[in-house]
């Protein structure tokens, strides 16, 4: 049964690494967050890669991944967004009013109600979707290019943000609202284990799922031995990671706080691992849904297509118009979810919440290898991305790097994560 | 190649009535009160110049662009075509002189872009789209092997040969080629004349843009001229010579009423 592939044509000689079929782009990307992080651990003495540190590195990154994801499908489709910084801007501050004056105020539920965070979460999500597939209809309907109709949406939401809460700074949000926001939001060490375990689970399940689909098929498969050993890394980088979460402890004080709320008193020596924040448990459903969406419906296939050569796109039947809308609409829509992550973790809404973030969604996309030619991307490239940018960025701060050399550090980092790309795609014979 | 030709039965229903088309950008006629038909088993050569209007007429067939005037008869019946997905559901395939091929996608994706398989659950169903891919590739290019590579990597005629198998998948009763060997080698353009020989003897009627003289002659039945948005005549290429065929491309004369190739080329020349 493993040696399913030697049925089809000619046996070709499969060096030890290529048995296991893994994509080279992904390793090159996680072997160079591998060395940019070892690199900090060694230079900080070992303050890098510590729970606490990690923990840190992991929330930081949500808001940013979460519209890396969106901006991939955007890029793909061969357009851009400039707009997600002040769109998240205009969604954060329509929730921020709706948790403290519309629900409280307004439709008299006082503060901190259940009904509030999720009243609120669904007025940004519709306020992203609706600004968003305007932007859609903009490009895809009126032909305005995606730079200039986004350009304008920079300057107009942003503003609009700052004219709805006549620059004010509202807070403090919704309690349960805050639960997003990272540190405020955790899973503890049970519930961090529970997810693990079912990260691994489906993890699996997915592996297995599609080598019983290729076989059902008769096409070549992998050895059996490859597929145990990508699953046992896999399930090692799930369990590793949130081990590691789970070892940064609670500070005793704000346990003591935590059970003086329930109304109980707190162990003699009890401790407690913050475990998995809400916020990146969120990032990892996103990016699961993004990545199905991408590889396994009509509207990513058509997303690729359309990318890839927009007449052949069109001479097949697809809508390339609508497909712009709807890709323009889901990036709003994850500029609002982005939007509850970023608000709550600073516990209330900022004029300037989400400045510049345009710039680190494009470069989290492109570092991850999106093309701006369009048609390739992936989705865990975006948020990769993010994550080296993040890594990148708050490593440069702990080794004591002058604030202007960090950004003249990222920028080139960018240009030079394009250059390797560009040499990377011509070796390997594609075109972008 | 000619000499086994089976006679072409044109006394039924035509597969397709192209009848008094229309198509002006501005206020150039670029496709001028044309009308063609097609019958079953039988290939119909589209000749003229670049800007003759023979591209446009066809995108009017196959839904890609929209008619200001005439009407589309599929097998006696006359038909709704506003769209690409319209033609689809007469049986008309397009086989696009530029491929039409998503670069970025592998042979799979590309042969069901627009009407993908999916499973129960709504998801597109990869593994079952290559199962058929390789099941209809195996037929028209037995060597094809490379179902997991992007289009983009494939050469010219295995390219050709995806574009082919959409149509053939499918079951195309009519099919519309435009210029299928313009970026093919001579052994690639063997492939595909043999291939539209196949279809014909299977009873497709098949629409052939094409620039080649020679070509139109050894893979053609009849061919329709065009010149300046309009038709200068369909004839039996059998019975015209290429000298006839290139008077009527070139001075938009019928054979009989045509000037000697000679005098034209002489009067075009200062």
């Amino acid at each position: 049964m493993t040696d399913a592939a030697s049925t089809q044509g000619p046996a070709r000689r499969r060096s030890f690494f290529d048995q296991f079929e893994l994509d080279t782009r992904l390793l090159g990307m996680i072997g160079a967050f591998a060395v940019l992080a070892l690199t900090f651990h060694f230079v900080t003495e070992g303050r890098f890669l510590t729970p606490r540190n990690v923990f840190n590195l992991t929330i930081q990154t949500v808001s940013v991944a979460l519209m890396a994801t969106g901006m991939v499908f955007v890029i793909v489709l061969r357009h851009i967004d400039l707009s997600v910084g002040s769109l998240l801007a205009t969604c954060s501050a329509m929730m921020a009013m709706t948790q403290t004056v519309v629900t409280p105020e307004w439709l008299g539920l006082g503060l901190n109600h259940p009904a509030t965070a999720p009243i609120a979460i669904t007025v940004g999500i519709l306020t992203g979707a609706a600004i968003g597939a305007f932007h859609g209809w903009l490009v895809g309907y009126l032909g305005i290019p995606a730079f200039i109709v986004t350009l304008g949406g920079l300057l107009v939401w942003r503003n609009v943000a700052w004219y709805l809460t006549r620059g004010q700074t509202i807070g403090p949000l919704d309690e349960n609202f805050q639960l997003f926001g990272g540190i405020n939001g955790t899973l503890g060490e049970t519930w961090s284990w529970v997810a693990a375990g079912l990260a691994v689970a489906g993890a699996l399940w997915a592996l297995w799922n599609s080598r019983r689909n290729k076989m059902r098929h008769d096409f070549p498969v992998k050895p059996l031995w490859a597929e145990a050993v990508i699953a046992a890394v896999i399930a090692v980088a799930i369990v590793g990671f949130v081990w590691l979460l789970n070892s940064y402890e609670i500070p005793q004080a704000r346990l003591e706080r935590m059970f003086e709320a329930r109304g109980a008193v707190m162990p003699e020596g009890y401790t407690e691992g913050y475990g998995l924040p809400i916020s990146v448990v969120l990032l990892v459903l996103v990016a699961i849904v993004m990545t199905v969406v991408a590889q396994r419906t009509r509207l990513g296939r058509y997303i690729f297509a359309a990318g890839g050569n927009p007449e052949a796109a069109q001479l097949a039947g697809i809508d390339t118009r609508m497909l712009t809308v709807r890709v323009f609409a889901l990036m709003g829509v994850l500029c609002a979810i982005s939007a509850v992550v970023a608000s709550s973790r600073l516990t209330f809404h900022s004029n300037d919440i989400g400045t510049l973030d345009e710039l680190r969604v494009i470069a989290a996309a492109v570092i991850g290898g999106t093309a701006l030619s369009g048609g390739i991307g992936t989705i865990y490239g975006a948020i990769l991305g993010a994550l080296i940018m993040q890594s990148l960025q708050s490593g440069m701060a702990m080794v004591g790097v002058d604030a202007p050399l960090q950004n003249i550090v990222v920028g080139a980092v960018l240009v030079l994560a394009v250059l390797i790309d560009i040499i990377y795609r011509r070796r390997t014979g594609d075109r972008t | 190649m000619s000499s086994d030709r089976p006679d072409i039965d044109r006394t039924g229903t035509p597969l397709i009535e192209l009848r008094d088309m229309q198509k002006s950008f501005g206020g150039i006629h670029a496709v001028d009160h044309v009308s063609i038909d097609l019958y079953p088993g039988e290939v119909v050569g589209v000749l003229g110049h670049n800007g003759a209007g023979k591209s446009v007429l066809m995108k009017m067939l196959s839904g890609a662009l929209p008619r200001d005037g005439g009407e589309i008869y599929v097998k006696g019946e006359r038909a709704v075509i506003n769209n690409p997905r319209d033609a689809r559901r007469y049986r008309i395939e397009t086989i696009y002189q530029y491929l039409a091929l998503a670069d970025n996608l592998d042979a799979a994706a590309n042969l069901f872009l627009g009407r993908e398989l999916t499973t129960a659950t709504g998801l597109v169903d990869d593994a079952q789209m290559e199962a058929e891919t390789r099941r209809i590739m195996s037929r028209l290019n037995p060597n094809f092997r490379r179902y997991a590579a992007p289009v983009k990597a494939l050469s010219g005629g295995q390219r050709q040969s995806v574009a082919i198998a959409r149509a053939v998948y499918f079951n195309a009763e009519i099919l519309i080629m435009d210029e299928p060997t313009a970026a093919l080698g001579v052994e690639e353009t063997r492939m595909v004349a043999q291939l539209i020989d196949e279809l014909k003897r299977q009873g497709l009627g098949i629409f052939l843009i094409d620039h080649d003289i020679h070509q139109v002659k050894a893979l053609c039945d009849r061919a329709s001229v065009m010149k300046n948005g309009r038709l200068v005549g369909t004839v039996d290429v059998h019975e015209a010579s290429e000298d006839d065929l290139l008077g009527m491309i070139i001075a938009g004369k019928k054979p009989g009423e045509a000037p000697r190739l000679e005098e034209v080329l002489g009067g075009e020349v200062h």
